[in-house]
């Protein structure tokens, strides 16, 4: 197919009665590549994914997808993309191999093709033991396997995931990360949302800030990585005084501050060297730091430092619960 | 490894058919391992029969063995509240994320709520064989033609259609499995004020006019008709009729709604 951008939208807008959830949303994906828009709850993520995969209707702005106009062409997108939403879209009374056989059948494959490709995907994803058996005994991780598997039976080539990691446990993270870099591998072009940088870092080539219904920034997990610095530093002074001097001392460097609890966070690439300038710089009679502590840069790290406030409160997610979110 | 996780051979469009043969094999299969709503769907008949005949029954009188009178009766309660179930499934299935995987595979809306519409038939014919057999077993003596089953079938049949449909549509418009089963609750309610279980002579005389213009009424009275072997009179096309007007405006609210609902 003729067309270099998997994904192509251009000021995309939706608004749930008074709240604009969208603002204007531009996103170029693409083909082959794994695109990651990163945000809180209630940034939008999911209101674009839904847009972009043909279930919600825009109110302003235009988007493509595998080359076909969502609007105009929505059934030839339905058919080549696949979305895996929050909430696991499978039958919890059916067994793993039902539930994939009935999806092979409903995407067009034989009865004979889609009970050779239920199998084919039970094994690859570690679930030929419980194919056997009823979603309703698998746990969380293994049902989101399914979930995934069972969107994969067809030949997607634009593959959406939103939150696939949200609520699992580090190990069922880390072996869906191994499968959403095999998809990768093979050439389909996948656009992914997560609430973890960690996330977005190990799997996308481009990432993309959504804060508030507008995209803030984006790029690389490097180039955005490098406007956050890699970790934080946290420190944790004696008293009210000490708190102030350092602020000054430090300056721009300072990400987070607690005035209660006398702590502030600084901008730090972790290197022992920096952490060790960084108290000397700050604490030279080393009378004013009691506790430091390092941590990986959070979402709300990379908010602060691109937005200038912390991560909003959900409160468009409440909205949008409202109107079938 | 790389191999199996992605499908080569990009598979052909499908047609409507096959989608309702599989929608319709999975809305069956999820019927039949309901444990509780099945047994619901078993029992409550039993134990109406049982409720009617032996505790009311010696305080009703209408002329002739109560068992013959309230067995129709019995077989319309439980039509209507099995078929009013079937918004349960459709709710559930709005309110769970398999609604966004189908729409986003182009599965019509038609497919999916046939096929709910179609395991619950087959599940209420099930049940309505129970019925039958039960009253059978209590004293319940018919003295039906073939035909005249035939025809009592077809008109229960139609009416499961039709209340199946509506209440497609009631599980389709609320995404909530409680407030459709609260439906298949007030449904259920509808026989009582009908010729059912007591003669409509003996209701209030304000009742008696609901009774007699109310679907339950010209169903019963046919089915109570064709299987005792007596005058059906215009009954059955007046049944007919509330089924099918049913049927047209429940299956052209669900295609509005669930387009409206997909945006």
């Amino acid at each position: 197919m003729a067309y270099e951008l998997a994904i192509e939208a251009t000021g995309l807008r939706k608004s749930y009665g008074d709240v604009q959830v969208l603002k204007g949303v531009d996103v170029n994906v693409p083909r082959g590549s794994v695109f990651a828009l990163l945000g809180p709850n209630g940034s939008g993520k999911t209101t674009t994914v839904r847009i972009l995969s043909t279930l919600t209707s825009l109110d302003a702005g235009r988007a493509r997808v595998a080359g076909f106009d969502v609007v105009k062409e929505r059934r030839k997108v339905r058919r080549a993309i696949t979305l895996t939403g929050q909430y696991a879209a499978i039958d919890k009374n059916q067994t793993g191999e039902e539930n994939l056989r009935m999806m092979g059948r409903l995407t067009g494959l034989s009865r004979a093709e889609a009970q050779e490709r239920a199998t084919q995907l039970l094994a690859r994803f570690d679930l030929t033991d419980a194919g056997g058996r009823r979603l309703a005994t698998y746990s969380g991780g293994m049902a989101r396997r399914l979930d995934l598997a069972a969107s994969l039976v067809g030949a997607p080539s634009v593959v959406f995931l939103d939150e696939p990691t949200t609520g699992l446990d580090p190990r069922s993270r880390l072996a869906l990360w191994g499968v959403i870099a095999d998809l990768a591998a093979n050439g389909l072009t996948i656009f992914l949302t997560t609430q973890y940088l960690e996330e977005a870092d190990r799997l996308a080539d481009r990432v993309a800030l959504l804060d508030g219904g507008t995209i803030v920034a984006e790029g690389t997990p490097t180039q955005l990585k490098e406007r956050v610095a890699g970790q934080r530093l946290d420190l944790e002074l004696v008293d009210r005084t000490a708190l102030e001097d350092v602020l000054m001392l430090l300056g721009e460097r300072v990400v987070t501050k607690d005035l209660d609890l006398l702590t502030i966070g600084v901008t730090t690439d972790g290197s022992a060297n920096q952490v060790r300038a960084v108290l000397d710089e700050a604490d030279p009679q080393r009378n004013r730091i009691t506790k430091f502590q390092v941590h990986s840069a959070t979402l709300d790290d990379v908010f602060l430092a691109l937005t200038g406030h912390p991560t909003p409160a959900p409160e468009v997610e409440r909205v949008k619960e409202t109107v079938g979110d | 490894m790389t191999e199996t996780i992605v499908l080569r051979n990009r598979p052909r469009p499908t047609s409507l058919g096959t989608d309702m043969v599989t929608m319709i094999g999975r809305c069956t299969r999820l019927t039949s391992r309901d444990l509780d709503a099945l047994m619901m769907a078993l029992m409550l008949p039993i134990m109406m029969m049982v409720l009617f005949v032996y505790l009311f029954g010696g305080a009703i009188q209408t002329g002739g063995d109560y068992v013959t009178y309230v067995s129709p009766g019995v077989l319309l309660l439980c039509t209507v509240w099995g078929a009013a179930q079937t918004g349960v499934g459709v709710a559930n299935d709005m309110s769970t994320g398999i609604i966004d995987r189908f729409r986003s595979m182009d599965v019509s809306g038609a497919v999916l709520l046939g096929g709910h519409v179609t395991a619950s038939v087959i599940k209420n014919v099930v049940s309505t064989v129970v019925v039958i057999a039960v009253a059978l077993l209590i004293g319940f003596r018919p003295e039906a033609s073939l035909l005249q089953w035939l025809a009592a079938g077809g008109i229960l049949v139609t009416f499961i259609l039709a209340m199946s449909w509506l209440s497609a549509v009631v599980g389709l418009l609320t995404k909530s499995t409680d407030a459709a089963a609260s439906f298949a609750f007030i449904m259920m309610f509808l026989p009582y004020v009908s010729s059912a279980f007591v003669p409509i002579d003996t209701l209030p005389g304000w009742l008696q006019g609901v009774a007699r213009h109310q679907p339950s009424t010209p169903i019963i009275e046919s089915v109570r008709g064709f299987l005792l072997d007596r005058p059906v009179g215009d009954n059955p096309w007046i049944a007919l009729t509330w089924s099918v007007g049913i049927l047209v405006v429940s299956v052209t609210l669900a295609a509005v709604f669930f387009q409206t609902k997909t945006d």
